[in-house]
Order: C-alpha cells, then structure tokens, then sequence
C-alpha cells in the first residue's frame, strides 16, 4: 500500500551523516554496494562493467563541495584559503513525507509502521521510475538490469540478523566508516545517541522546504580556524625568542 | 528531465484521441456519416496506441496491471484506472455510431466528462511532483487540458469536413479560438516556469550558512542514472528555437487554417477536408515539440548535487 502510515512511525531509523567528520574516501560507497548487491532483492547490476561507459546502480553516493565564505554584501570571497572542501554523502533520508511511497501506482513502495524504514518490493515494481522523479535527493536509481528501482534499505537484512554478531547489526555502510561519520539509530526517541548528536552539534535536514520531512540528518563542519592563524611564523622573526635562545639571538644582534 | 519519446508520444496522441472522443460525445457530428464511424474509431485508436506506447518505457511491463491498485494515492495509478473506465463509454458510443447510427447523449455525455478526468490525471502525475518546479503548478493540468480540447476540436472539424457538416465553421472557428486559447495557457505556463528555484545547491547541502557551494568532484566519474534521467541538455541548448518552431507550427499555421476554414467555408469540398487535416498534423507537430520541451526544459532538484 502507497499511502503513507497514518500515525508516527513506532520508531524512525535513520543515519545521522557528520560533515565535519567525512573525508571522502567512498569506503561506505563499496561497502553499500558489496552488501546490497548480495542481499535484499536483485544484485545491484552495472552496465559495461569492464567498458569505457562504466555505470550502475549505487545506492549511496558520496559527493565533493568546495564551500566559500559569501562577504555580507554578497560578493564571493576568492581568497584559496578561506574556502572549504566539504565531502558529502548521500543515500535515501527515509523521509516521513515520503514523495517516491504516495506516487507509487503498485504499492512497491512503502513505508513501515514499526521503524520508518522506506522499502520497494521488486516483486511489485513495474519500473515505471515515477519514484525516482518524485525524490528530489536522487535517492533512487534503476537497476537497468532487472527493470526494477533500487534504493537505500537502510541495512534491513542486517540491523534485525540475529545471525551477525551483535557490533555487526548496523548498517554497512555505518560499519565500514574509518573515521566514524556515519552513525545509525532511532532518531524519534530523544535520548538515542544520535537524537542526543544532532541535538548537540545542530543537526540539520535537507532541502526542509521539499517538505519530505527528512528522518536522516547532517551535522554541519565545525567553525575552523582561519588558514593564516596557523601558518608557521616567518623565519626571521625571533620577538617571542626567551631563554638561552632569546640570550643567543641578542648576543648575536649585538655581534 | 530526460524526454522520453514513448512519454511525449503517448502524452500527445492520447491528448489528441481524448480531445476528440470528447467532442464527439457532444454529438456535434452526424452519426450517419461514414467519416463520423472513423472519428470515434480514430480516437479510440489513438487512445490506445498512446496507452500502448507509455508501457513501452516499463522496466517490468507484464506487471503492468499492477499500477492499477494505488488510486487511493498516486496520480498514475488513477490515470490507468481512468483510462480503462473512460473506455467503455467511449467503446460504447463508437459502437452506437458505427453500427446503429445514432448518437446517445447520455452516454456521450459521461464519456466527455470522464475524457477530461483523464487528461487531468495525466497531467496530474506531473504536476504533483514537487522535485520539478516548473511542472509543480496548476498551470500543467490547464494546458493539458487546453491542448487535449483544442487538437480534439481541429481533428472534429477535419471530420466533419470530411462528412460534409453544415454549418462548418463553428467548427472550426472554434477550434481556431481553442488554439489561441491552449498557447495563451501555455504562454502563462512558460512565465511561471523561470521563477527562482525552490532548491538551491545551498539548501540541498545544507552548507549555505558558511557561504557559496559549488560542486569540486562529482560522486561517479562516468554518468549515472540520476543525471541520465534528471539533466538531459539537448535540446535545452536549442530552447529558444524550438519554441518559436512550436508556435510557428503549433499555434500561427493551424490557427490560420482553421480561422480561413471558417471565413471562407466550402461544405463537403475535398480542400477543406486538406485544410483541417494540415491544420492538424502542423497542430500536432507544434505539440510535440512543446511537449519535448515540456520535459527538456524542466530542472529537476536533485540536479542541485551535481553543479
Ligand atoms: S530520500 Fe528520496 S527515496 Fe528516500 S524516502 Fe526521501 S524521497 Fe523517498
Ligand atoms: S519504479 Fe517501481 S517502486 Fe518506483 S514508482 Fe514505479 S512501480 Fe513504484
Ligand atoms: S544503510 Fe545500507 S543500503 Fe543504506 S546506504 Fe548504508 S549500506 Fe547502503
């Protein structure tokens, strides 16, 4: 059924994705990709695997910005050191508003009551691809393969596998971040993990005024220290020199 | 948005066939004339080969039935209950008209209501779509319906030229007028369109309280099925052109031809009969290209991650 649950979702699983924290290294990208391609539903196929026109599906996807500093009357800051390079990751937000779940003419897509998981049953889909238009994330890609849509499961097959070991029931790509800026968890009770991060750091949603009411949030990068506070101070300057060092630099003046 | 051409046909013909399937319910031509027969079988025809070919684009068609079960919620699905229902008034009066004669206003009554219905729905899917700002109006479903009428009354009028209708220039005056009046709609259509974006690369990231964002790598070298589908660019390059071949076409030809149709008519001679139909098929073609555009030119918000 397409319609959207009537009441809250019991809980609302969902990522919780730190800006601050990501440097782009796309092991989350392969680890969706192994998993996904061996679990729930058909393989991920690719087209032209070993071809110059490489592409198939992806179910996360992580992309790379460079964000400068705008001056209060608008004009773009030039200057190479005051921008930032912010890696992003991107995969379904399982949205409470879900546009892709009401637009689905054959009840492939539906969201669940218990956790707010946003799932297509492939045995339905007939491909029609209206669910990829209507997410304005591109949080859904076709597998050209098996005609059917593919997108984030949030890890379905694992987060409830009481054959894994317990560290292991998270998903994929959440296990596999070296550095840690994924983090799964129930972000409709206030004292989860991730509801107390995104609480502390600002957590944001995106695009809000889509109104899809995403359930995954951002964390934005923290305020930085300007390039210029941490250069190395120039080579002649010894004004701060105290000590031996300071009683060498002004015998050596005096010389 | 990437223009399918199983979409622009099917949204065309099936735009065209409803058109004049609605009319017809009207009961505006004689249903003895052998050219009225081919009318209703022409649209039913049309109808179908535009449902036919809006399944070619399936990746799983023999599952099709399927989009039938969700009317409750989505717009494609109530297109295809819609289209299976709108059939039997429709199947019903072409039955009526080729083999009794006769023209049943009842039936051809709830047959015109449910064309328009139809073409609603159609336009429906897009204009739902928030992601499409361009499309996210009620602007869409109006030039829909504009195009649906006014194709539908050009094609009647060729019809009833063709049967020797008398008088033939309600006709196709009107359908002169309803020309003008679809560009208009749509003219209204393309001012909407260039309204700031909803979504900017800023609130798609998130980032835009640090400052301008601007994208250093994209996530895949080669392309995807997000941009294949999202941020076709073709005739985008060629927008301003093919718009004015579109209001060439579309617009001042067949509005020509209808409205000399109309001052100078000549019942039943095979030159009017010639003349509604160019004004037809350069209707037509000026349609297709609108609709190519239609998808062409429309920026979907995911396209905000990839600039
Ligand atoms: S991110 Fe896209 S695919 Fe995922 S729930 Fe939201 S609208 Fe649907
Ligand atoms: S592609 Fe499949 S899941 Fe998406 S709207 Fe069509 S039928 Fe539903
Ligand atoms: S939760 Fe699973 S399916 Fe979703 S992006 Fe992570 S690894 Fe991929």
């Amino acid at each position: 059924m397409t319609s959207l649950p009537s009441e809250p979702t019991g809980k609302k699983l969902g990522l919780v994705i730190d800006l601050d924290v990501c440097v782009g290294c796309h092991a989350c990208v392969v680890a969706c990709k192994e998993w996904n391609t061996g679990g729930y539903g058909a393989a991920l196929s690719d087209q032209q695997p070993y071809g110059a026109e490489v592409s198939g599906a992806w179910l996360n996807r992580v992309h790379s910005y460079e964000v400068t500093p705008d001056r209060r009357d608008g004009v773009v800051i030039g200057e190479a050191g005051d921008a930032r390079v912010v890696h992003f990751p991107k995969s379904c937000l399982h949205c409470d508003d879900a546009p892709c779940v009401t637009v689905c003419p054959t009840g492939a897509s539906y969201k669940r009551e218990e956790d707010g998981i946003v799932l297509v049953d492939e045995d339905k889909c007939i491909g029609c691809g209206l669910c990829a238009w209507s997410c304005p994330y591109g949080a859904r890609e076709m597998d050209l393969a098996a005609g059917v849509m593919k997108k984030c499961t949030l890890c379905v097959d694992r987060i409830y596998n009481e054959t894994l070991e317990e560290v292991d029931r998270v998903p994929s790509c959440v296990r596999t971040c070296p550095t840690n800026a994924r983090h799964f968890g129930d972000l409709a009770d206030p004292a989860s993990e991730v509801s107390r991060m995104v609480a502390e750091r600002g957590g944001f949603d995106l695009m809000p005024e889509q109104g899809t009411r995403p359930v995954n949030k951002y964390l934005p990068p923290r305020p930085r220290t300007p390039l210029a506070a941490s250069m190395a101070p120039a080579a002649d300057d010894t004004t701060d020199a105290t000590g031996f060092f300071g009683w060498v630099d002004r015998m050596l003046d005096r010389i | 948005m990437h223009p399918a051409f199983s979409i622009i046909i099917f949204t065309t013909l099936s735009g065209l066939g409803y058109g004049l399937a609605a009319w017809l319910g009207l009961g505006l031509l004689d249903p003895a004339q052998p050219a009225t027969k081919v009318a209703h079988v022409a649209a039913l025809a049309l109808i179908a080969g535009g449902l036919v070919s809006s399944t070619l684009h399936l990746g799983n068609p023999q599952r099709a039935w399927r989009a039938f079960s969700q009317w409750r919620s989505s717009w494609l699905s109530r297109e295809g209950v819609l289209a299976i229902v709108t059939f039997m008034p429709l199947t019903w009066s072409a039955y009526l008209a080729v083999f009794e004669s006769r023209w049943d206003p009842v039936i051809g009554i709830i047959g015109t209501a449910l064309c328009a219905v139809t073409v609603f729905s159609t336009s429906m899917i897009y204009a739902s779509l928030k992601s499409v700002d361009s499309w996210h109006t009620p602007w869409t479903p109006a030039s829909y319906l504009g195009f649906a009428a006014a194709s539908g009354l050009a094609a009647l009028a060729a019809f009833g030229a063709a049967g020797g209708a008398s008088p033939l220039w309600p006709l196709a005056g009107g359908a002169a007028v309803l020309v003008l009046i679809a560009w208009a709609i749509k003219h209204g259509w393309r001012k909407q369109a260039v309204r700031p974006p909803l979504s900017t690369p800023e609130s798609a990231t998130g980032l835009g309280h640090i400052g301008k964002v601007r994208q250093l790598e994209p996530p895949h070298m080669t392309d995807n099925y997000l941009i294949r589908e999202m941020g076709f660019r073709v005739a985008r390059k060629h927008a301003r052109k093919l718009w004015l071949i579109a209001l060439v076409m579309g617009c001042g030809v067949p509005a020509a031809l209808l409205a000399g149709l109309a001052v100078f008519p000549e019942p039943a001679g095979v030159a009017s009969v010639l003349v509604a139909l160019m004004a037809v098929l350069s209707l037509m073609v000026g349609m297709l290209v609108e609709r190519w555009l239609f998808f062409a030119e429309a920026r979907h918000a995911v396209m905000n991650y990839y600039r």
